[in-house]
This record gives C-alpha cells, sequence and structure tokens, in this order.
C-alpha cells in the first residue's frame, strides 16, 4: 500500500553530527559492504574496472565550504534517506513497492515488486533513492533493519553499518518519535534541524549544525606561524638550496 | 531532467492516439462523418494502435517490464496507478464503439454510448498522465498548473491534425475537422506560450543553503564531490539543456508543432483537389509530428530537479 500510514509506533531515524564528520566515507563504504549482501543485494556497480564506473549506493559524503574569507569553513555532510514522515517517494508509487511501516517509520521499497519505474526517485528531494541498473529496481537505506532487528547480534552490533563504522561517533541511530530518547535529547540539546524544511517532507532523520568556531585570536587556536629558517651564511651551497627551495615551493 | 526516449515517444504517440480517438467520436457523434465501417475500422483502428504502441514503448522504460501489470494496484494514491487503470478501461467503451461503427449496431444507441464514453475515459486518462508530472513538487517546471491542460490540448491538437489527414485520404468533408485543428493548435500554442513565460518566471525557492542547513554560516559551495563518476542520480536528475539551445528549440518546436499544422489546415479550408488537400494535411501531420517531439524532448531536457543544488550549489 502506497497510502501513507496515519501514524507510525515509532520513529526510527538517524542523528548526523556535522560538527564531527570528517568526511572519511567509512559510512558509506560500510553501507555499500553490508547492503550489498544484506536486504538490498544486489547493489550493483557497472563498468566497475572500465572508463565510467558507477553504481547504486544508499549514502553519500558532499564536502562543502561554507561561508566567506576568515569566516569560511569545511563541512562534510553525508547524504541519505530522511525516512521522513510525508514523503512523496511512497505516494506515487503505481506498484506499492514503496511504502512507510507503520510500525517504525522505515521507509522500505519491496525489491520482489518494484518494476523500476524511477518515478519514487523523480520524487524525492534528497537524491536518496539510486536505480540499480542491473537488477531493475531501486535500491534506498534500509536503515539497516536486517541488523537493527537481529538477534543473533550482539547488542551492540544492532545498528545500521553506517553507524557502526563511524569513527568519530557523528551518526547516531535510535527513536526521534520519542522525547526521551537518547537522540531526541541530542536533537533538542544541539539544536537539531530539517533539511528543506519548506518542501513539507517532514523528515525523520535530523542533522546537527557545526559548532560556533572558536576565537582564531586565542593562542590555543592561533594558526602556528612557520619557523623563521636559520639565516644563510652566503656559501654557494647555501644560495643553491635557498634558491632551490623558493623555486620547488612555487 | 533525462529526457528517455521511451517515455518520449509514449506521451507523444498516445497522446495523439487518445486525440484521435476523442476527434473520431466526436465526430460521429456530432454526424461529421458518416458512419462508414471502412473509416472506423481504419481511423479507430489507426487511434488505438498509436495508443498501444505508446503504453508498450512505455514498458520499455521499466527496470522489470514482465512486472508492469502490478503498476495497476495504486491508483488511491498514485497518477501513474490510475494512468495505468484509464488507459484499460477506455479500451472498452473505444471497443464498444469500434464493433459497433465496423459490424454495425447490436444495440441501440451502441455507437452513442462508445462515443461518448470514448471520449471521457480518453480526457481522464490524458489527464491522469499530466498529473504524473504535475504532481511532483521536486521539479520547479512540472510543478504548475498549466502542465496536465497543456498535456491535454496537445493531445487534442495532434489528434485533430490526424484526424483531418484521415478525412483527406478519404475524402470525406473536412471543414469541420481542419477549424477544430485550428482552434486546438491555437489553444496548444497560447497555453504553451504561458508556460515557457511561467517557467522562467518561477522562483527558484530551493537553495544549497536550505538543503544543507548551513544557510546560517553564509553561501554553501561544492568543495569535494561525493563520487568521481556520476552516479545514477546525477545522470537522471542532473540533465539539462543549455538556456540557449533551450531558447532555439522552443522556437523550432513552436514552428513544426504549432504554426505550419495552422496554416495548412488554414489551406485545407481553401478547396482544393484531393491529391493536394492530402498532401497538404500529410505535411502538416509530418510537421506536428516533429514539433511534438522536440516539444516533448525540451519538456524534459527544461525540467531542473531539486536535488541538484547538492551537487552545484546555488538554487533550483
Ligand atoms: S529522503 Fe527521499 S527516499 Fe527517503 S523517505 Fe524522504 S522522500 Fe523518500
Ligand atoms: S521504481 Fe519501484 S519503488 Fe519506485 S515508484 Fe517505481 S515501482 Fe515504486
Amino acid at each position: 500500500m502506497t497510502s501513507l500510514p496515519a501514524h507510525t509506533e515509532k520513529k526510527l531515524g538517524l542523528v548526523i553530527d556535522l560538527d564531527t564528520c570528517v568526511g572519511c566515507h567509512a559510512c558509506a563504504t560500510s553501507c555499500k559492504e553490508w547492503n550489498a549482501g544484506g536486504y538490498s543485494a544486489p547493489l550493483t556497480d557497472q563498468d566497475a574496472h572500465g572508463a565510467d564506473p558507477h553504481g547504486a549506493w544508499l549514502n553519500r559524503i558532499h564536502s562543502y565550504e561554507v561561508g566567506e574569507g576568515e569566516a569560511s569553513r569545511t563541512v562534510h555532510f553525508p547524504r541519505s534517506c530522511l525516512h521522513c514522515e510525508t514523503p512523496a517517494c511512497v505516494t506515487v508509487c503505481p506498484t506499492g513497492a514503496s511504502y512507510k511501516r507503520a510500525e517504525d517509520g522505515i521507509v522500505l521499497v519491496n525489491p520482489d515488486t518494484c518494476i523500476g519505474c524511477k518515478l519514487c526517485s523523480w520524487a524525492c528531494p534528497y537524491g536518496a533513492r539510486e536505480y540499480d541498473y542491473d537488477d531493475g529496481t531501486m535500491k534506498k537505506c534500509t536503515l539497516c533493519i536486517d541488523r537493527i532487528y537481529n538477534e543473533t547480534f550482539a547488542p551492540e552490533d544492532r545498528i545500521p553499518a553506517c553507524v557502526r563504522a563511524c569513527p568519530t561517533g557523528a551518526r547516531h541511530f535510535g527513536d526521534l518519535g520519542d522525547p526521551t530518547s537518547a537522540v531526541s535529547q541530542l536533537v533538542q540539546e544541539r539544536e537539531g534541524f530539517d533539511l528543506l524544511p519548506e518542501m513539507d517532507y517532514r523528515p525523520t532523520n535530523k542533522y546537527l549544525p557545526p559548532r560556533p568556531r572558536r576565537d582564531s585570536q586565542s593562542p590555543s587556536t592561533a594558526p602556528a606561524t612557520e619557523p623563521a629558517l636559520p639565516r644563510s651564511t652566503g656559501s654557494l651551497a647555501d644560495q643553491f638550496f635557498a634558491w632551490a627551495d623558493k623555486t620547488l615551493a612555487r | 531532467m533525462h529526457p528517455a526516449y521511451s517515455v518520449i515517444i509514449f506521451t507523444t504517440t498516445s497522446g495523439a492516439g487518445y486525440g484521435l480517438l476523442i476527434g473520431l467520436a466526436l465526430a460521429l457523434r456530432l454526424g461529421i462523418v458518416p458512419p462508414d465501417p471502412l473509416l472506423g475500422f481504419f481511423g479507430l483502428g489507426a487511434a488505438l494502435a498509436l495508443v498501444t504502441t505508446g503504453l508498450l514503448t512505455s514498458t520499455a522504460h521499466l527496470g522489470r517490464p514482465e512486472r508492469a501489470w502490478r503498476a495497476l494496484s495504486q491508483w488511491r494514491s498514485s497518477w501513474l496507478s490510475r494512468e495505468g487503470v484509464a488507459a484499460i478501461v477506455t479500451y472498452v467503451p473505444a471497443a464498444v464503439l469500434g464493433l459497433g461503427w465496423v459490424f454495425g449496431e447490436v444495440m441501440p444507441g451502441q455507437l452513442a454510448v462508445g462515443a461518448s464514453l470514448s471520449v471521457l475515459c480518453a480526457l481522464v486518462t490524458l489527464w491522469c498522465t499530466g498529473m504524473i508530472y504535475a504532481s511532483l513538487p521536486t521539479i520547479r517546471a512540472w510543478d504548475q498548473p498549466l502542465v496536465a491542460p497543456i498535456y491535454i490540448a496537445l493531445a487534442l491538437a495532434t489528434g485533430s491534425v490526424l484526424l483531418t489527414l484521415l478525412l483527406a485520404a478519404f475524402g470525406y468533408p473536412l471543414r469541420a475537422a481542419a477549424m477544430a485543428s485550428v482552434a486546438a493548435l491555437a489553444l496548444g500554442w497560447i497555453l504553451k506560450a504561458r508556460y515557457w513565460m511561467a517557467i522562467d518566471a518561477a522562483p527558484r525557492t530551493h537553495t544549497a543553503e536550505a538543503a544543507t542547513g548551513l544557510g546560517r554560516f553564509g553561501t554553501v559551495r561544492p568543495l569535494d564531490p561525493p563520487h568521481t563518476q556520476s552516479n545514477y542520480v546525477m545522470r537522471e536528475m542532473g540533465y539539462q539543456v543549455a538556456r540557449r539551445h533551450a531558447t532555439k528549440l522552443r522556437r523550432i518546436a513552436a514552428v513544426l508543432l504549432f504554426a505550419v499544422p495552422m496554416l495548412a489546415a488554414l489551406l485545407l479550408l481553401l478547396d482544393g483537389s484531393a491529391p493536394i488537400q492530402i498532401a497538404i494535411a500529410a505535411v502538416s501531420t509530418l510537421s506536428a509530428a516533429a514539433g511534438v517531439l522536440t516539444e516533448r524532448w525540451l519538456f524534459f531536457a527544461e525540467a531542473e530537479h531539486v536535488v541538484v543544488v547538492y551537487y552545484r550549489g546555488g538554487s533550483a
């Protein structure tokens, strides 16, 4: 059924901390690895060793330069399905392959009924759905339903592969529908926000803003000045090395 | 948006097919054409062949065409599903009309009922197709009130051009059909011109700053891309024709799709010998076909998806 559930018991989702993300792509590669064998299998690549390699990935990491001049900063930005509460990707699906689960709010594609019409990917503002050219079906983040409910796993592994892989702890998983949950508290504390709120898809996933820059005047964060080079003694060899150093530094 | 040839062929041929079906049904209903079985056979045959070719071509766009029947299930929420259902339902009154026209009525009123319901069902199908595009809030050029009406107007315009050719070939009077095509072409032209003005003026409301939530720190500019080679999202959603080419193509589409067929229809209104009339109607049909293909290609190529702001910054 591609009609949306009126309400979901839980709102499982991710909270992504743009302050601590270092843009290492560990979450993306870990996602690809898990899903190429899990629910989303096969998660194919095309022309993998050729001139135009590409494939379906469920998580992509952008890096942006934000702000101007001295105040500018680099922000790494992981982008995946936000498991929206009112997503058109579900309602446009003609087959019912795309659906939102009433129990936990996860948005899934049924790989056995998807006809690969691609309309859902047109309806997603976040570019979260990628078509699998070999399988002929649509792929998207499953929030690792095959991990989070897997009772054969140790409890600490019952989290999405991306969250497990993140070396800086920039990704958090939990129930955003429960105001007392750790993720909800984090969103509250750090003023987590929605992407493209004006589109009114009501994403479940939240992003945490980078923390304010520390004052660049303070000695602890002042840019280290290069130690002065010992003065040239004027010998021919010294002059040569000074010239070589200058030339190579260009 | 990437202009997929299967979708361009589908929307143009099935559009013209439904337009011709509507034209024939109305012409019969209003007594403009005689209930000549041969005309019914070839006319409705051509209309249904166009519709069917279009629908079959559209399945070429699917990753899993063998599962296409599943698309009939979600008519409660999906315009694509509604379109599929409406397209299949339309075959019923079209068959009632066609059988009555070719083999004679089995029941009194068969032609009248078949014709009226064919017109209604064909219009509903066209509306559903238009709404598939018009209901996507992610694409500024499609999220416009004129999109679905234009789709219907162009189906009627191309259908009436075909009907005129058909009547010329059969040697039946074609004044009414030519006049109808002038009206449909004029309507299509006016709406399309207004549409082009509307999409040029429509504000780009979605920004990279809102898409990343980082606007509070200033402008957001892509630094490192997430992948080195284009992925599906960029291939499908990142396609865009250069502004300069779009302007030129709009002009070409307007001349081929509207100006030439209108001129041809006006020429047909001045009486001429049969071979000349057939030749004029044929040129008009070819021109309209080339024009509507250009128009449809542009409809995709000019449409910009919100997701591009993640890749190139700015607004969409
Ligand atoms: S992010 Fe896109 S694919 Fe995921 S639920 Fe929202 S609209 Fe659908
Ligand atoms: S591609 Fe599959 S999941 Fe997406 S709308 Fe089409 S049938 Fe539904």
